[in-house]
């Protein structure tokens, strides 16, 4: 499986994610620079965590007019994989490439630690390896993953089993509506996701939960 | 000409900030104080002289960056 990360000024978590996917695709991925107005031909592409533009105006909304991700608009359009964890989440639905927004943690706290999640949804290029129920532990830190959407798009995410993650109930670290974690697009060839299962993929990380997410695209993709 | 935009979440969505600061005005003393929301404002000059057209203009790059019309609201202010 080729795959491409996307970097853009103040991305964090872009060598963890191309650290699980060479150690779990066997082949190092792409790193493409924000100002490059294309991605390489692939079958994944992933935006990273981090705090890219400094969080400038709303997290995620610079990123969203940046000239590669034009690019990355055209490639999910024609139905390459893209999985955005953390900010890349964020920019996904500034994108519009996915329903709804990142508010404030209702808390107003940054919050950084390991979070249970359980798998909503198994029948997604992102999740075949997993069984629909089960529990994963994968690591959040973010200050702004409340997600929010009208009752209509979310009971249309429900409706149809869009919703891949959900936070374990009584586990929900920022008031998300319905304990939502990550969601698929219509298409379900995007996932976006605030939890990060590229760090969840070494025994020294604490867990390797994340790393049927990989191979579940592996098998996919490949 | 010179523009205000302001941008301030939609009605029905949570603001914790909004909520925090209101709860420090009445720390401070202000019992007066109810509700609180918070926003930006955004202070912009413009080379475009007709108003008409520097509305539209400033229409188009709330929909695209200023504002996310999912979760906010927004209002110009021309000034001339």
């Amino acid at each position: 499986m080729k795959s491409a990360v996307i970097v853009f000024p103040a991305s964090n978590c872009d060598r963890d994610a191309q650290t699980a996917l060479a150690e779990i695709t066997g082949t190092p991925p792409h790193m493409v620079w924000h100002a490059e107005t294309e991605v390489p031909d692939v079958d994944l592409i992933v935006i990273p965590g981090g705090f890219s533009y400094g969080d400038y105006l709303r997290c995620g909304a610079m990123a969203a007019q940046s000239h590669i991700m034009r690019d990355v608009m055209k490639k999910a359009e024609a139905g390459v994989a893209v999985l955005g964890i953390c900010n890349g989440f964020q920019i996904l639905t500034e994108s519009h490439l996915l329903p709804g927004a990142l508010l404030r943690n209702a808390d107003l706290k940054f919050v950084s630690r390991p979070v249970e999640l359980v798998v909503d949804e198994s029948q997604s290029a992102f999740t075949r390896k997993y069984s629909k129920g089960e529990r994963v532990r994968f690591p959040v830190a973010h200050g702004e993953g409340n997600y929010f959407a009208d009752e209509e798009t979310l009971n249309r995410l429900e409706g149809e089993d869009r919703v891949v993650f959900r936070y374990a109930p009584g586990d929900n670290p920022n008031g998300s509506a319905r304990n939502i974690a990550g969601i698929l697009n219509e298409k379900r060839n995007v996932l976006g996701m605030m939890p990060h299962p590229e760090r969840a993929c070494d025994p020294l990380l604490g867990s390797t939960t994340g790393r049927p997410l990989f191979q579940s695209l592996i098998d996919t993709l490949s | 000409m010179k523009a205000r935009v302001f941008v301030t979440l939609k009605n029905g969505v949570l603001d914790p900030q909004g909520k925090a600061i209101g709860h420090a005005l009445n720390n401070l003393g202000f019992d007066a104080v109810g509700n609180v929301r918070q926003g930006k404002l955004i202070d912009i000059e413009l080379t475009e002289q007709d108003e008409a057209k520097a509305h539209a203009s400033l229409k188009a790059m709330c929909e695209k960056l200023l504002a996310n019309t999912v979760i906010e609201k927004y209002e110009i202010e021309l000034r001339p």
